[in-house]
């Protein structure tokens, strides 16, 4: 590609940085400093472009990891690296939140101010960050700056430390008050307390050792670091059982068990495997959805965290039963632990012949790569996703073709859930009748809830289908204090406020649509008396006004017009009276509902129309 | 794509061959420079400059010692192979790598991809032609098309990309010295005789001059006066002090142009014409000889009229009244007198999007194979021959007191002299600039936009340096779109057989210009 670059240069770090993970330059074509007499007559293509610049995103990181920001000069050289148009490139690192193309500090503080934590205090810590350190983003070598969801709502409210340099550090600081905030971003470099993240990691599982557990099993019992501990708990059992049952034997046990997806979407699995077997172009592709960034949703962190091999393993039956060559694990920019032990497990599993070639002495070979996000919530919309993985804006592509015919790469890609994924292991091993036994005919299985907000025991709950909200509740131990319930946010940002008189509707898929509400990635945010629910339908209006990719009409206007809309009504100044601008909202929910591209645009008014009519705000 | 910068100077066209290269096709492209065009190629082959028939020549021999050549269109279609062959065995890669710069094992790797791609075609520009030995450059290109039996077939061929969107349509209707219109020969009795029927004249059996032939008449005194349509030899020709000179000295000068060009400004009259693309009605013809329709839409402003209003008043006022016609009356007349045009009546020429010559009558689909007859059995017309060309290094000397050598060409927003994109901005203008390479930049202790004086044997300029690292040490780039006398640097090094200057290779030296009088430039 003939690119143009402007004089800037990389310093020696960020060449180091981007060198240290693309291998050194063969030619001054392709960026070295110097060149050779012969390079002077001759110069070659580089091979597979697409997939040279699929290798953009883990550069950008590369160098913010070790710089804390992704100067010109760098970013020159990455594109030269990877024949990438800068401009181009340009847009690609400022559609990520993480990424900074201004210089930035070193050290960051992430403060969460999202539903889960705004009930838990987030707005208070921010306030007295603000006291003591000034304003967001300001500071030479540390800064605080405010989140959406960091995914670690059990312990609202939560922070996220990011250290940029040759030993990059990631921390998750849950629950963080503004004294520990202040004290991360100002203790000398090297003083974290490593053991900080994973002493707090129990919190999140109230339920660790009952009985009956199926995707929860292992979490918290298991040592997620050990594969050994892994197999001996029963792993990797599941994955002979498919290779001897073959593709079509898993295929059939799936769409028997009517396992649907559990990201939100509520696909068929089986139906989605059986199509992209049956394609015909290869190569094909398994890609694990891992980018939970739903408001609320932690699920697949705790998951990833404490079962990863389960994750593997589960991901290595969908690729043999869709006859995938390749996989992609895209997790979240936010979560640095899941990272590591995924990342850990993958090495450990592929040193054991459980990934690579001749996986279990069979003829099947199969590999995962991991991919980090960046902060983008519309990245979990699976063909932002694989736009994200190519190295492009993670903007959603219109459907159709769908992800089974044309998906990564534009191949046939099986795209999953990690919970999605995670129930396979059983289906394998018991068979899909078995499987379905538990929870009801049209909502089979158990389901993962995220409870937070104002409840006595936070944490995720592995319940069977069927089970009521209040019968969640009371099981997350009831509003914390002595609080009274007012509200349930079900589904997340993108899902339905509850009402008390609501509570006793069995959470189940074809249940909630009974009071057209959704399960969504099964969140569920209690809020006591106490919460000011304008704070929060704020906060969700700000939320998808925020992570609106633009790239369609309905909701980059949408969104933005929604929340100057609720900023309006919670500063009691309505445009005309209060009954016009709920009409006004409602017209915005339905452009958005009827022309967005994707979800984000269509469910972007659910939960604050939802909130408007059950409990009659702006009167 | 040999000694071509499409990708900046026929940017249409490149599209075509990005999107054709994203499908999965194979681009080579050689040229001393790694262009924007290069950049896309599978290989770049960074050849020397003018050393273009040694590495054609070197592929010659790897395809016919690996025995890679069509054999049976060789003897259906060709004469001369056996000397050809023999001519090429001593150019092995080896021997060429010298001389060429481009490693032995990439000439053998390209050869062969040449020599077994189920279709490939080579398409160049004035990286070829402009030379002191163009036509032997060309004719070194078609031996390989010829070796391989690539052409005349779909997917294949060689192809001059033109310049201009009627340079086809010029040469087509007899803008050369000697062919009347339909490449009829001019030494051709019956040829003659049927146009001087046509026309109730007398037309001269003896070939008229090229350009520079007509120059040095000039420079004789034997040429006293100049019609000038449409170009600008002031600022386009080679070796500029002397054209500038030649042209003073004439008589009388017409100029008829859309703009008050260069040239123009030293004419005596300056006849002001129509746009041909939107104020004037007639036919262009372009690379593939797609003859295509052009339309009025607009009045031209001022005094400006149409070229063919403009000839037949002059034709009057000589005493020759050819009335009033209409460019499609022209037009009919065309088809009546050249045969490749017969079949192109200008509703079949809307109907089609155009019709491809040769086209001989209204039922006749056009070829779209210009060479189709050499796959013809019986072979039709005479057989192609393989012609044997050597190596010669360009004509201007490199020496330590001119040690760098300039090759001129274009940029993608600019066009030629710059008559016609000189008034519109452009975001990636930067000016004119004495291109070099880090390396001399460094050897010279010149900065990026730093005014030097850039001297040839001929004469000199001056002008700011820009650092390209896709110019290896020792070669040196100027473009002449702009007001900086490029020219006045080339060699009017001609190629005899088709009077091309030699702009691809003039020596050159770079000097500092100490005074800071001079920053300003």
């Amino acid at each position: 590609m003939d690119l143009h670059f402007t004089n800037a240069q990389p310093t020696a770090t960020e060449r180091n940085a981007v060198d240290q993970l693309l291998g050194m330059p063969a030619t001054a074509w392709e960026g070295s400093e110097q060149r050779s007499a012969g390079e002077q007559h001759v110069a070659h293509a580089n091979a597979a472009p697409s997939y040279r610049r699929a290798l953009l995103l883990p550069a950008l990181h590369a160098v913010s990891d070790n710089v804390g920001w992704i100067s010109e000069g760098a970013l020159n050289y990455i594109c030269k690296r990877l024949d990438v148009p800068p401009a181009d490139a340009y847009g690609v690192v400022s559609f990520y939140a993480l990424f900074s193309t201004t210089p930035r500090p070193p050290r960051v503080l992430h403060v969460c101010d999202d539903i889960a934590c705004l009930a838990n205090g987030a707005a208070e810590v921010c306030a007295a960050l603000e006291g003591t350190l000034g304003p967001a983003g300001t500071g030479a070598n540390a800064c605080w700056l405010r989140s959406p969801c960091l995914g670690l709502c059990e312990r609202a409210p939560a922070a996220l430390l990011l250290e940029a340099g040759e030993r990059h550090r990631e921390e998750a600081i849950a629950p963080v008050t503004a004294a520990a905030g202040s004290a991360a971003l100002q203790a000398p470099a090297g003083t974290a307390d490593k053991n900080r993240a994973a002493g707090d990691e129990a919190a999140a599982l109230p339920q660790a050792g009952s009985d009956g557990l199926r995707l929860l099993r292992r979490a918290g019992r298991v040592d997620p670091t050990s594969l050994e501990a892994y197999k001996s708990s029963g792993g990797y059992q599941a994955l002979q059982r498919a290779l001897d049952i073959g593709p079509n034997g898993i295929i059939a046990e799936v769409t028997a068990s009517k396992l649907v997806g559990r990201g939100g979407a509520a696909f068929p699995t089986g139906r989605k495997w059986q199509a992209v077997a049956a394609e015909t172009a290869r190569p094909h592709y398994v890609v694990c959805n891992a980018d939970e960034s739903e408001p609320g949703t932690f699920k697949d962190r705790v998951l990833m965290e404490h079962d990863p091999f389960a994750v593997i393993e589960s991901m290595t039956i969908a690729a043999f039963a869709g006859g995938c060559e390749h996989g992609y694990l895209y997790i979240r920019g936010e979560y640095p632990a899941a990272l590591q032990r995924l990342d850990s497990a993958i090495k450990q599993a592929r040193s054991q012949g459980l990934l690579g070639k001749n996986i279990l002495r069979r003829d099947f070979a199969f590999d995962i790569e991991l991919r980090r996000g960046a902060g983008a919530y519309i990245c979990g919309e699976e063909t932002a996703l694989f736009n994200s993985i190519e190295g492009y804006r993670g903007e959603p592509r219109n459907k159709p073709p769908f992800p089974v015919q044309k998906g990564l790469f534009g191949k046939p890609t099986i795209v999953n859930n990690v919970e999605t994924l995670a129930n396979v292991l059983d289906i394998v091993l018991l068979g899909g009748a078995a499987f379905a036994r538990t929870g009801t005919s049209d909502s089979t299985g158990t389901k993962l809830f995220c409870v937070s907000g104002n409840v006595a025991r936070p944490g995720l709950y592995e319940v069977p289908f069927g089970t009521t909200l209040r019968e969640l509740l009371a099981q997350s131990g009831g509003m914390n204090g002595d609080g009274a319930l007012q509200a349930v946010l079900l589904g997340g940002a993108a899902g339905v406020f509850v009402t008390p008189d609501e509570i006793d509707t069995p959470l189940t898929f074809e249940g909630v649509r009974a009071i057209k509400a959704t399960i969504g990635s099964g969140v569920v945010i209690a809020f006591d008396q106490s919460i000011d629910l304008l704070q929060i339908l704020r906060r969700i209006a700000l939320f998808f006004r925020d992570e609106s990719c633009g790239q369609c009409v309905p909701c980059r206007i949408g969104t933005a017009r929604q929340e100057e809309l609720l900023k309006r009504l919670g500063e009691r100044r309505p445009l005309g009276s209060n009954s016009q601008e709920r009409a006004l909202l409602a017209q915005i929910g339905q452009v958005m509902r009827d022309a967005s591209i994707c979800g984000l645009g269509q469910t972007a008014s659910s939960a604050l129309e939802s909130a408007v009519a059950k409990f009659g705000l702006f009167q | 794509m040999w000694g071509s910068n499409a990708r900046e100077t026929h940017p249409i066209f490149f599209h075509r061959v990005l999107k054709a290269v994203h499908r999965g096709a194979q681009l080579y492209v050689v040229d001393p420079r790694r262009t924007g065009s290069a950049q896309w190629a599978r290989t770049w082959l960074g050849v020397n400059v003018g050393s273009d028939i040694a590495l054609a020549n070197a592929m010659a021999n790897v395809i016919i010692s690996e025995r890679l050549e069509n054999r049976s269109f060789i003897d259906h279609a060709t004469t001369g192979f056996e000397a050809f062959s023999k001519s090429v065995a001593r150019c092995t890669p080896e021997y060429v790598e010298n001389i060429s710069g481009v490693p032995a094992d990439v000439i053998r790797s390209v050869a062969r991809a040449y020599a077994t791609a189920p279709r490939a075609v080579i398409c160049w520009t004035l990286g070829i032609t402009e030379h002191h030995n163009a036509v032997d450059n060309v004719l070194a290109l078609i031996n390989l098309a010829l070796l391989t039996g690539h052409v005349g077939r779909y997917g294949s061929g060689v192809n001059p990309l033109r310049g201009q969107n009627n340079v086809q349509g010029g040469g087509d209707m007899g803008a050369i010295p000697d062919r009347l219109p339909g490449f009829q020969s001019l030494g051709d009795a019956s040829s003659r005789e049927k146009f001087e029927q046509a026309w109730d004249a007398t037309i001269p059996a003896e070939r008229g001059w090229r350009l520079n032939e007509m120059f040095e008449a000039m420079e004789r005194g034997d040429m006293r006066a100049l019609y000038v349509i449409g170009e600008n030899p002031v600022v386009s020709e080679a070796d500029r002090n002397r054209a500038e000179h030649v042209l003073a000295g004439l008589d009388h000068i017409v100029v008829q142009d859309l703009s008050l060009t260069q040239t123009a400004q030293i004419a005596h009259v300056v006849l002001p014409a129509a746009a041909g693309w939107c104020e004037s009605d007639g036919t262009v013809t372009n690379s593939e000889r797609r003859v295509q329709r052009v339309r009025k839409i607009i009045e031209p402003p001022g005094e400006a009229r149409d070229d063919l209003k403009i000839v037949c008043d002059l034709a009057r006022l000589m005493g020759h009244d050819w009335g009033n016609p209409s460019a499609q009356e022209v037009w009919t007349e065309v088809r009546r007198l050249s045969p490749m045009h017969a079949g192109m009546s200008y509703e079949r020429l809307e109907e089609n999007d155009g019709l491809r010559w040769p086209c001989y009558d209204e039922n006749h689909p056009g070829e779209q194979f210009l060479h189709g007859r050499l796959w013809e059995k019986p072979l039709r017309g005479a057989p192609a021959p393989f012609h044997v060309v050597e190596y010669e290094p360009p004509v201007d000397e490199l020496t330590a007191e001119y040690p760098l050598l300039l090759t001129t060409g274009r940029r993608l927003d600019s066009f030629n002299s710059g008559v016609q994109s000189g008034e519109y901005t452009s975001p990636l203008r930067r000016g004119e600039t004495i291109d070099l390479s880090p390396e001399d930049a460094k050897r010279y202790q010149v900065s990026d936009g730093e005014p030097v004086r850039v001297a040839s044997r001929r004469g000199s300029v001056e002008l700011p340096v820009r650092i390209d690292e896709t110019l290896r040490p020792g070669l040196a780039f100027m473009t002449f779109h702009f007001d900086v006398e490029t020219n006045v640097l080339t060699i009017e090094a001609n190629d005899p057989k088709s009077g091309t200057a030699e702009f691809k290779a003039s020596a050159i030296r770079i000097e500092k210009i100490a005074s800071p009088a001079h920053a300003g430039i």
